[in-house]
């Protein structure tokens, strides 16, 4: 009678965080903060991405006591990410009960080749896409929600901005693109023809899209939520910035009003002198220091 | 009569799903999400989401007072499952916030975590026979109701669905479903307190 795990509340979870702020925690104290500046969830994880980024070696699923004490601190759902392909780390956040798993690029990739079979489990998955065809992969797979990968960690916008932009250019080209061409667009974006089609047909993708990957502050939101994003990841930008607090709920407020600049202005304004996290020009890391190029 | 202006509180949420049901089962929606854009709707739906999320951002942006006001005057108003909880007199064991516009108490994530989100076919007597589709994500359920509030459905022995007189609360969400009764279920709300009101202005007319 009762169906759990079912695609609908996979991706329904989803469509409940659209305009809103996911925000990585390391603490139970974060969380509350997140929650308290008005967080829709929170992603608990042992390192924000760019202190994994300054620490190097090999990252991996959280400590398990340190997620269930985040889901004991707050009411909001909390998600909590495994390395790519990693199917067992999956199987234990699912048997914990996280309400979203995130198979994710920013923690070492498990697996070179394939991600897991996502359709096997009752919770539900976020992924990580560059493009189109990336995030058609993943919806393949299972992902219930697509979340942009820009570059994690490094308080720089331009990879999310290039992700958020080609996957909605990709969309846009579809939209007008004659029937008898999708089977070779199909081909070419390395994706599946029905969800190609489908696609095509209703001009958005068929799962909830969210922009991450190097939001600093209030105005790179907005940016991102006028490019299309449903929602905002902030994984280093609120916890390195000087005034936490502050930046969590600046996030919160250019998220929610992003078309309209006098609340972004107040957004900004609000945070005083404090600085955002400092920024790395992805121009300078080396292909082995990119985050985004794992998983495909 | 004109079609009603149902307004959708837009702060955060599945506002768009709310919007394309709406505008199928016959009403004229539009996203709310100042005061201002709150002032010219009949009624108001309040969507799903996050209700911690959407108590503190309808209080940081001004629109808590108006709605309060407006809806105790007999605005008709629809809460889906955040909504229910935003609407909710009170929240059992939690010191939450809510616009205490209904009488009831509700339980947060009372239907489990997200592995216990589900579909139920769901018996709604005052919707026909045949069972509603219902769609429970991370579901409150309603703990207590006030002797004004009628009960109109329910999951396990718990309650999912209550209207007192212009206000009306789910644990589910048929926006996420192309069934549209309960929409039209709440349109029909939403045209009697339309004539009501209408008849009204005549009287003071007079």
């Amino acid at each position: 009678m009762e169906s759990t795990g079912t695609i609908t509340v996979k991706r329904g979870l989803a469509q409940m965080l659209k305009g809103g702020v996911i925000m990585d925690v390391v603490t139970p104290e974060h969380a509350a903060i997140a929650q308290e500046a008005g967080a829709v969830a929170v992603m608990a994880l042992e390192r924000i991405p760019a202190d994994i980024r300054a620490a190097g070696g090999v990252a991996r699923m959280s400590a398990i006591e340190l997620i269930r004490s985040i889901m004991d601190a707050v009411t909001i759902p909390v998600m909590a990410k495994v390395r790519i392909g990693h199917f067992a780390e999956a199987a234990v956040l699912q048997e914990l009960g996280v309400d979203y798993i995130d198979e994710s690029e920013v923690l070492t990739p498990a697996d070179d080749k394939y991600h897991v079979d996502k359709h096997s489990f009752t919770t539900p998955f976020v992924c990580g896409a560059r493009d189109l065809g990336e995030a058609l992969r993943r919806i393949a797979e299972g992902a219930a929600m697509i979340r942009s990968k820009g570059e994690a960690g490094s308080g720089n916008i331009v990879e999310a901005v290039r992700h958020m932009r080609a996957i909605g250019d990709a969309i846009r080209e579809l939209g007008v693109a004659p029937k008898e061409e999708l089977v070779g667009r199909a081909r070419e974006l390395g994706a599946p023809y029905e969800l190609v089609a489908q696609v095509a047909k209703d001009a958005r993708l068929p799962v909830v899209l969210f922009c991450a990957g190097g939001v600093a502050t209030p105005a790179d939101a907005a940016l991102m939520m006028h490019l299309g994003a449903e929602g905002i990841f902030v994984g280093s930008g609120i916890f390195k910035s000087k005034d936490p607090k502050r930046f969590a709920r600046a996030i919160v407020d250019a998220t929610t009003h992003y078309s309209d600049p006098k609340v972004v202005l107040e957004a900004c304004r609000s945070l005083g002198g404090s600085e955002a996290m400092a920024g790395l020009d992805v121009r300078r890391l080396s292909e082995g220091e990119l985050l985004a190029p794992r998983g495909n | 009569m004109a079609e009603p202006k149902v307004g959708v509180l837009a702060l955060q949420g599945d506002v768009d799903e709310h919007l394309r049901a709406l505008e199928r089962a016959g009403a004229a929606p539009y996203a709310v999400k100042t005061p201002a854009e709150f002032e010219r709707a009949d009624a108001l739906v309040v969507p799903g989401g996050e209700s911690t999320t959407v108590m503190k951002l309808l209080e940081r942006f001004g629109l808590d007072a108006p709605i309060v006001e407006r809806v105790r005057g007999g605005m008709p108003l629809w809460g889906t499952c955040m909504g229910m909880i935003v609407a909710a007199r009170d929240v059992a064991d939690l010191d939450q916030p809510t616009l205490d516009l209904i009488d009831i108490t509700v339980r947060r994530n009372a239907f489990g975590r997200q592995n216990q989100s589900a579909e139920v076919p769901l018996p709604i007597p005052a919707l026909g026979a045949s069972a509603f589709p219902a769609i429970f994500i991370r579901a409150p359920w309603i703990e207590r109701c006030g002797p004004a509030v009628e009960l109109l459905a329910k999951r396990d022995g718990r309650g999912v669905m209550v209207r007192e007189r212009n206000v009306l609360a789910t644990s589910f969400h048929p926006e996420l479903t192309a069934d549209q009764r309960v929409h039209r279920f709440f349109l029909a709300m939403v045209e009697r307190f339309k004539a009501e009101r209408f008849k009204g202005k005549n009287f003071t007319a007079a």
